[in-house]
């Protein structure tokens, strides 16, 4: 990056108003210079801070105290709300139900991988299955909601489904926290899978065609072709989605709300969190949880970051 | 058959089994907001066909008493303002940090970056308060100043498309009279189009499918948006599934719509929103 634009000298810069004087007073042309930059940054950061920075450094505080959110009286506690969130049981619990979320993510990364690949070669229809697994991760997440709930209700689709292969349940497929959890990740992995595909996708796309050729010459096979040139291709993209899911699974909130509300062993990190905030009135305490949960995310990034340097992968 | 042909049908096997699994939920939802009460009542498979396909009913029920209309109203306003707004900021930004050097330029780059680790979700509850404090509560403000302060992707958009663009062209109209702001409005602004496109698509799409923030900041019936009026379609309509497969049908159908229209860009859009 150059930034030679400033060399220039700029009279023309000064502000008509100056029209007056025939030549501009140097030092005026010199705060205009100066300050040109703040005046285009002026809005964005004082979005930035009013609406990143200043909620972290308030949450942080907050949770040292017992604050309700409402009243003017608060506490300074210590580190207590922070040892609650690791010692209580129940509020513990929620790292558990991320599991099931983390575990949908490594399926929906491997299928989202499986169908970029075959779909990178000449197949019939090609677009017609790009559009139809791409399309569920622009719908919106209430009805994504609404048609799983539907789906799986007692003598809904799923069952009617299972009911057409001889597989007659009346399990209630969101009645117990095990079952419950695996459909709603399962809805999660139909949701989101269609995003990674097509970043997948548009990765293996920008890798010269010759590669694929060249490697034919040699006697490479599909699955060579996928080890030696796609997957070391994609590794970009791959590891960045590979951290988004992480940090998505930590902070599931829409499907496991919108369909359970958080009932029977459904709630996660950011459900707890809301309602610990807005339902119990309990900031200081949701504060807490909340650093706990961005300390995480900044950690799994930086891990990533540390593991995997941010290099572009060098095919040629 | 060969080794490759039994591959070959096993992978379209495949496509078309993933076909079936994105396709029946949304289908059998299409079919029941096409039935009677009585019809999702009473016959026990969720795949059979209504036996009027042109009964809209449960549509004329979900805009009418389900306050569709409003959520509708409500999402355009926020969508317009928020998307316009995001462009301007971002588009600002990235002329600013790539076309100047100024003292704590790099302090301002760190701020965004680190910024765009953050996610949106975990900072609510402290966000909460700082919006009530500006009186933005319960007003259709909320949402609006929190989806054009938080969007630090549309910048990194911006960025890259801002480097792309050849200094030279700055200094030319430089030379011609033309102050920084002018730069900005007359060249860099109409060069960014290819990036707008994208942001107003990744963008536009958030915006309309959000429900967290709307949820937590605009609570009154009135103010709906679609997302938050659908979610209330969960109360009074309980065990009524052909109206609430109305609503869900009415909130797809323009999302279908766009995405059949615009699918190039679409699938261009968020490559480069998510790989930045």
């Amino acid at each position: 990056m150059t930034h030679t634009t400033e060399k220039v000298p700029s009279e023309a810069a000064a502000p008509a108003s100056e029209g007056t004087t025939p030549l501009p007073a140097p030092r005026r042309t010199r705060t205009w210079r100066v300050l040109t930059p703040w005046l285009f940054l002026l809005a964005p950061l004082a979005l930035l801070i009013t609406f990143t920075y200043a909620p972290i450094a308030n949450m942080v505080a907050y949770s040292f105290t017992d604050w309700d959110g409402v009243s003017p009286e608060l506490h300074y506690t210590g580190a207590e709300n922070y040892t609650e969130i690791f010692t209580r049981e129940d509020l513990f619990q929620v790292f558990f139900v991320s599991g099931y979320y983390l575990i949908a993510s490594v399926i929906q990364i491997v299928a989202a991988l499986y169908f970029a690949t075959i779909l990178s070669f000449q197949v019939r229809f090609r677009n017609f299955y790009k559009g139809v697994l791409f399309f569920p991760s622009l719908v919106n997440g209430v009805a994504i909601g609404f048609v799983f709930l539907y789906f799986f209700q007692d003598g809904g689709t799923f069952d009617t489904v299972l009911g057409l292969f001889g597989v007659h349940t009346d399990h209630a497929w969101l009645g117990t926290p095990f079952s419950a959890n695996t459909s709603l990740a399962g809805v999660s992995v139909w949701r989101y899978l269609g995003m990674n595909f097509v970043l997948f996708l548009g990765a293996i796309q920008s890798i010269p065609g010759e590669l694929y050729e060249a490697s034919e010459l040699d006697g490479a096979t599909r699955w060579h072709q996928f080890r030696y040139i796609i997957l070391p291709g994609i590794k970009p993209v791959l590891t960045l989605t590979v951290i988004l899911s992480v940090s998505g699974s930590l902070s599931a909130f829409e499907i496991p709300y919108i369909m359970t509300g958080g009932a029977t062993g459904t709630e996660t990190f950011v459900i707890q969190t809301v309602k610990l905030a807005f339902q119990f009135n309990k900031t200081g305490l949701a504060s807490a949880a909340a650093v706990v949960l961005l300390l995480i995310i900044l950690l799994v990034t930086w891990v990533q970051r540390r593991l995997v340097p941010d290099d572009r992968v060098d095919l040629v | 058959m060969t080794r490759r042909a039994v591959a070959r049908t096993l992978v379209h096997l495949s496509l078309i089994l993933a076909t079936v699994v994105v396709l029946l939920p949304l289908g059998v939802v299409l079919l029941t907001s096409l039935k009677t009460e009585n019809e999702t009542a009473n016959d026990g498979g969720a795949l059979t066909l209504p036996n009027n396909p042109l009964n809209f009913d449960n549509y004329v029920t979900a805009f009418q008493d389900g306050g569709m209309l409003t959520a509708f109203g409500n999402t355009a306003f926020i969508l317009l303002i928020s998307v316009g707004g995001t462009v301007l900021i971002g588009s600002m930004t990235a002329y600013a940090i790539d076309r100047f050097t100024f003292r704590f330029r790099k302090l301002v780059v760190a701020l965004f970056l680190v910024a765009a680790l953050v996610p949106g979700v975990t900072t609510q509850v402290a966000t909460f308060q700082i919006v009530h404090s500006f009186g933005l509560f319960d007003t259709r403000w909320a949402p609006i100043a929190l989806y054009m302060g938080t969007d630090i992707v549309s910048i990194y958009v911006f960025l890259q498309f801002v480097r792309s663009i050849p200094i030279s062209l700055d200094e030319a109209a430089r030379l011609d009279g033309a102050n920084a702001f002018t730069i900005y409005r007359k060249i860099i602004f109409p060069l960014l189009k290819p990036a707008i496109a994208t942001v107003v698509i990744v963008k536009g799409i958030a915006v309309y499918n959000d429900f967290y923030i709307p949820f937590l900041y605009m609570p009154s019936q009135d103010l709906g948006v679609i997302s938050t009026s659908l979610f209330r379609f969960k109360g009074p309509y309980a065990a009524h599934w052909e109206t609430i497969s109305a609503g869900v049908v009415l909130v797809i159908l323009p999302t279908l719509i766009v995405f059949l229209a615009l699918q190039k860009y679409i699938y261009n859009g968020f490559m480069r929103g998510a790989t930045r």
